[in-house]
């Protein structure tokens, strides 16, 4: 089987990094404040909420629209660095 | 009766617009009818993916679960909204640069078989119709509760109008009608939240609010809800009694099902491009996160503001007069009923069962500290209806909530029928069973199976009413999309080495799990003392997920790897610009 040409080797390659990043991030929000350090997290505030509840009900789904915003001009990035973007 | 009025004006006009745009977005061929023509601008198909995916449940009643189970509603808060998260970064944009038209059509060319993508339309049926008819339940409520129509006119007559535009308009047609649908049911909702987030915490912005202090006061509104609900014996509101192995795995279910669900998938089919596909999730996920971040302080205001309003007040009774009775209660110093609660009443929303025989109302959680009896149980649906009038916002209001609530269950159904459509016509007749038809007879076939779709989602929707399980039964929905679809598709896309025989077994695996013990705790009188490891049928889609992950791999292990053209369309997806010819 022929091998790809190194720029989408390389390419896919980051593109997978980058996808692996951000979905930790993705973990940690929702996974992580929200449900398994909620109780830790829950002792400090974000005005009047509770921090780990609020990541629960509002910051979590801040948190992935910005994943989703970041993941978007990362990948034109990529594209473009590797010339693939015609 | 002037509600009534406002009622039918808002629900006919916006009637009369998905209509016109209906027989304005005509579509004439199959690319259009299934993918909208792959042209939609990526804002509106972010718009038309908000309608398609948020449905009578989140319109209706999700602010209402909330507002019983405090933390314990995150899960749909959390896993509703994060599924786009993995739809954007492991499966629109490949999906999109592989360019069919449907999921079943994905799986049955990455995987060389014909069983897989019968399976795969098995799997795409099944979650759909439970899904749709949930809907037309939904459409057949609002008719009767605030039209005067009988429920199943009510069904008759919003089945109407999705045949009109989905039979019509086919993809085309409902995607344009969805980005109506959006700006009707976006406005419904925030309009009343901004004024009851005025009301409680003096604050506009209901996520502010939220966040707040209490209107007039330094306490902050949470921590005030939480010391009135446990002074009433419930939990603390931003606490829950459900365990965090089972929260962990509920939300987890939804984000995987979310992202494994065929209607939401092939909303991303109709955008011109990869790139257009990712930048149409961060405009879906925003247009959905208007909602999801107003959701949960409605909640907490409603139940707040219900508690404050009905707990202790005193009822006034169907053959007095409401008014003189009011005023009589008042002037002896004490709480009367609000307004609303007797408009909202008539509807059975609102049970009151006066244990005590007091005349009072007694609001009471399981642990009761004065040993009194809770004598209510509204109905969770209540808040987001009954919001405008807690606010005093006028009639029309109302009017407008009731479009917005038909908006969101009418966009979702549509969506699902071209699912089911596309899934019989182009899956099983155009590529399994007469690969030779024309074009004009697999539109024709298109148009017929959405046709009787219909049917048989009004026709399960009308006896709905009359079965209890149907809302149980969205579980199966979440589940099993999480199951079966998620992991063959990503599998597919990000392991070159996954196979046929894999994915097959993969699909079944997780489907007949998942449907298995949903079956037996939902239906078979199996009890919450035998759920595996604590974890409920709502979350054990995401358990049989990775077990249909691990047996998918180690299946494909044991067989031959896939033909090279397989292995080189794989590459070709991954990477932009190879596939366009």
């Amino acid at each position: 089987m022929e091998i790809l040409p190194k720029n989408q080797r390389l390419y896919w390659k980051s593109v997978q990094l980058f996808t692996a990043g951000l979905l930790s991030l993705w973990f940690l929000t929702s996974f992580g404040a929200g449900i398994i350090f909620r109780e830790f997290l829950d002792q400090y505030f974000i005005g009047g909420a509770p921090l780990g509840f609020w990541f629960a009900q509002q910051g979590a789904i801040y948190v992935f629209l910005i994943i989703i915003i970041i993941y978007c001009l990362g990948m034109n990035y990529l594209e473009k660095k590797y010339g693939l973007d015609n | 009766m002037g509600e009534q009025f406002w009622t039918y004006l808002f629900v006919s006009l916006t009637f009369g617009i998905y209509i016109l745009i209906a027989f304005w977005a005509r579509a004439s061929t199959t690319k259009e009818f299934y993918v909208a023509g792959h042209d939609v601008p990526p804002i509106l198909n972010g718009m038309a993916t908000a309608a398609d995916w948020m449905s009578a449940a989140s319109f209706l009643s999700m602010a209402g679960l909330i507002a019983f189970l405090g933390y314990g509603g995150s899960v749909y808060l959390m896993g509703w909204t994060g599924g786009y998260v993995l739809l954007a970064l492991l499966l629109a944009p490949f999906l999109r640069e592989f360019g069919k038209f449907t999921v079943p059509d994905f799986v049955g060319e990455r995987y060389y078989s014909k069983l897989a993508r019968v399976i795969a339309v098995v799997c795409a049926l099944m979650v759909s119709f439970t899904y749709i008819a949930g809907q037309m339940k939904g459409v057949g409520v609002a008719f009767s509760s605030f039209l005067g129509v009988p429920f199943n006119v009510g069904i008759f007559i919003g089945g109407l109008i999705v045949f009109i535009y989905a039979v019509l308009g086919g993809m085309k047609g409902v995607t344009y009608t969805q980005v109506a649908q959006y700006v009707v049911l976006i406005f419904a909702y925030t309009v009343p939240a901004i004024f009851i987030s005025i009301i409680v915490t003096n604050n506009p912005i209901p996520q502010l609010g939220f966040i707040g202090n209490i209107a007039g006061s330094d306490v902050p509104m949470l921590s005030k809800l939480n010391s009135v609900v446990t002074e009433l014996g419930f939990k603390e509101y931003t606490s829950t009694t459900k365990s965090n192995v089972d929260i962990f795995c509920i939300t987890a279910a939804l984000m995987f099902g979310t992202a494994g669900l065929p209607h939401v998938i092939i909303r991303f089919f109709t955008v011109k491009s990869a790139k257009a596909a990712r930048k149409s999730a961060g405009w879906a996920l925003m247009f959905i996160a208007l909602l999801y971040t107003v959701a949960p302080a409605v909640g907490a205001f409603a139940r707040m503001n219900f508690i404050d309003t009905v707990n202790e007040a005193t009822y006034i009774g169907n053959s007095e007069n409401f008014e003189e009775r009011r005023s009589e209660i008042l002037s002896d110093g004490g709480k009367p009923i609000p307004g609303w609660y007797k408009d909202w009443e008539k509807t059975g929303l609102l049970d009151f069962n006066d244990l005590n025989q007091d005349g009072i109302i007694q609001y009471r959680g399981p642990d009761s500290k004065d040993n009194i009896k809770n004598e209510i149980v509204p109905n969770r649906d209540i808040f987001v209806l009954a919001n405008p009038q807690i606010a005093n916002l006028p009639h029309w209001v109302i009017g407008l909530v009731v479009a917005g609530g038909l908006a969101a269950a009418l966009s979702t159904a549509a969506g699902l029928l071209m699912v089911i459509s596309s899934a019989i016509s182009h899956d099983l007749m155009k590529n399994t069973f007469y690969p030779n038809m024309s074009e004009r007879s697999e539109l024709l076939i298109a148009r017929t199976s959405a046709f009787l779709a219909i049917l048989l989602s009004a026709f399960i929707g009308a006896f709905a009413s009359s079965l209890p399980f149907v809302a149980q039964v969205v579980a199966f929905a979440f589940g099993i999309a999480a199951a079966s679809l998620f992991p063959v598709v990503v599998l597919g896309i990000f392991w070159k080495r996954m196979n046929k025989e894999g994915a097959i077994v993969s699909m079944l695996t997780g489907l007949i799990t998942t449907v298995g013990y949903i079956c037996y705790f939902k239906f078979m009188g199996g009890v919450e003392a035998g759920w595996w490891f604590g974890i409920s049928p709502e979350g054990i889609g995401f358990i049989f997920m990775i077990v249909a992950v691990f047996t998918g791999i180690i299946v494909a292990l044991l067989s031959p790897a896939p033909p090279i053209e397989i292995q080189k369309l794989v590459e070709s997806i991954r990477i932009p610009g190879q596939r366009r010819t």
